[in-house]
């Protein structure tokens, strides 16, 4: 578990919808915020089984805490807006602990491409995961 | 409401709110239902302070967005064939066009356009109150299981 002050910073952004979801960060893995949340009424969709949704939801914001980090450690000023999203699920989520992982596949100039996935017991086996685009923009010079 | 001309007896998606609406993610959210006909369910997001992404705008998390179209998508291939048959999301793609206005519910409509023996093809849209002035755009597909429960 990392202290950097500048990590907790960036990870200060947990927005109120974190919450609700009982979203945190569980470890750091490589530098990157593992997020996860406990199963419970909350994140359940059919019975006995996540919700689509709330799997996406946990991986959105698992990319977007990758993507901060990392643009962070370079442009602390840069903002970042989500363009779109792409989910696949492969595995039904059971009654267990998520997690997610963000990872940035490539950061150019005015676009980012992000990926992430979902698992329960086993990294090796995501029940799903996302591939996101997200548009940067600097700050107006002032 | 339901829409004029659906055949009585048919899958009643309204039905479902109390069991789905109550217990699960979508109600923990807050989404309910708000009208269905053949082929097509339209669910709300109230606005609540709960579901904000952005602190400073006020604007909520794309994630409930996420649920809500899983949702009204979902729900929109039962009124296609007119009965419930298991199935789970494959995948699913959203596209941002705008933030949602804080303080305003977010509607997703939900469309079925095909259904084969194995998948149902979906797309839909959110918006805020103006159909013509989207805050998202959604495509996926469900596929069929035998056991919902399984």
């Amino acid at each position: 578990m990392s202290t950097d002050p500048d990590m907790n910073a960036i990870l200060g952004f947990m927005p109120p919808f974190a919450e609700t979801m009982g979203i945190t960060v569980d470890h750091l893995h490589n530098g990157l915020p593992v997020m996860a949340f406990d199963y419970g009424p909350q994140v359940m969709g059919r019975p006995g089984f996540l919700h689509g949704g709330a799997m996406s939801g946990l991986m959105e914001i698992a990319a977007i805490a990758a993507l901060r980090v990392t643009v962070a450690a370079d442009e602390p000023a840069v903002r970042i807006k989500p363009v779109n999203i792409t989910i696949n699920f492969m595995r039904g989520g059971r009654e267990a602990r998520t997690y997610a992982l963000g990872e940035v596949t490539r950061i150019g100039r005015r676009v980012a491409n992000v990926e992430a996935k979902a698992w329960q017991d086993d990294p090796a086996k995501p029940i799903a995961t996302i591939f996101m685009n997200f548009l940067l923009s600097s700050p107006k010079p002032a | 409401m339901t829409e004029p001309g659906t055949p009585p007896g048919w899958f009643d998606p309204s039905a479902f709110e109390g069991i789905l609406g109550k217990l699960g993610h979508g109600g923990h959210l807050g989404m309910r239902y708000r009208a269905h006909g053949v082929g097509w369910v339209e669910m709300e997001l109230p606005y609540s302070e709960r579901l904000i992404g952005d602190v400073d705008s006020g604007v909520i998390a794309s994630g409930p967005i996420i649920s809500l179209m899983d949702n009204a998508t979902s729900l929109s291939v039962w009124t296609a064939i007119g009965e419930f048959r298991p199935q789970v999301t494959l995948d699913l793609r959203v596209d941002y066009m705008r933030p949602a206005t804080p303080g305003k519910s977010v509607i997703g409509r939900g469309e079925c356009y095909k259904v084969t023996r194995s998948m149902a093809f979906v797309r839909g849209i959110a918006h805020d109150g103006d159909p013509d002035d989207p805050v998202a755009h959604v495509a996926g597909t469900f596929i069929r299981v035998d056991n919902f429960l399984g």
